[in-house]
């Protein structure tokens, strides 16, 4: 499944678009950006509300696949800026990191 | 490929900066057509260095020596220096201030993701004058 698929499945908000035909290889939660760093599988979408220059920053680094901003959190424009030159794809949807999880898991055909 | 050596300075108190050095060497790295593994160590490992020189030392800097063999990595600050490593070390200690965390930092998981992603590691630390961090990431 690809992030245009994946937001498409969500009914997502695409804030940046980036690079939309990266394929979804899993998915992660995390505010806690040096625990995100640590963890945070390629390929994954991330689900957080952290929407500053610093979690653009370690989804470049780790090769994340897009950052799902929850609960309509808010994008800094720096952080927007740097996703487009980084062509990291940037999600923002209503729901929370749980719920917006259980629908990613559902689209990925992943369970528990 | 002869030894590539890269020096950037690393500013203080500016989280929108943090993580430039690493992203360069992350790009310099790839366009060597480094190991991805390897880039990915190293981008890590470097970028937790960064914050960590923001958060606690008013900023530093760091030198990058490429070669075919490893990747070694000198981040150089002139801080307050670390009082306890062993402490440092461990996952979860932390001594960042709030505003720190409101940022998403200060889970105490920067050296110990150093540690994590290097394959050597040496903290020169001095209590009142600063730290120096020696990394090395194997190719």
């Amino acid at each position: 499944m690809t992030v245009q698929e994946l937001a498409g499945g969500l009914g997502a908000e695409i804030l940046v678009e980036g690079d939309l035909s990266r394929p979804v290889e899993t998915a992660y939660v995390g505010d806690l950006l040096s625990w995100v760093m640590a963890r945070l599988p390629e390929g994954a979408a991330w689900m957080t509300v952290m929407g500053n220059l610093n979690a653009v920053a370690v989804c470049s680094l780790k090769d994340g696949a897009c950052i799902i901003l929850t609960e309509n959190a808010a994008l800094d424009d720096n952080a927007r800026q740097r996703a487009g030159m980084e062509d990291i794809p940037v999600l923002r949807v209503e729901p929370g990191s749980y719920e917006t999880a259980l629908r990613v898991a559902a689209l990925l055909g992943e369970t528990a | 490929m002869s030894t590539l050596t890269l020096r950037y300075e690393v500013p203080g108190d500016d989280f929108t900066r943090a993580g430039e050095a690493s992203s360069d060497v992350k790009r310099k790295l790839k366009q060597l057509g480094y190991n991805p593994e390897a880039i990915r160590k190293v981008a890590i490992a470097m970028y937790e260095g960064e914050i960590n020189m923001v958060i606690h030392a008013g900023g530093g800097e760091a030198t990058v020596d490429i070669d075919p063999k490893q990747v070694k990595i000198v981040l150089t600050d002139h801080g307050p220096g670390i009082p306890d490593v062993g402490k440092a070390m461990q996952e979860g200690w932390s001594t960042a201030p709030d505003n720190v965390r409101n940022l998403g930092f200060g889970a105490g998981m920067g050296l110990p993701n150093i540690k994590k992603y290097t394959d050597e590691l040496r903290i020169d630390t001095k209590v009142g004058e600063g730290t120096s961090l020696f990394m090395t990431v194997y190719a």
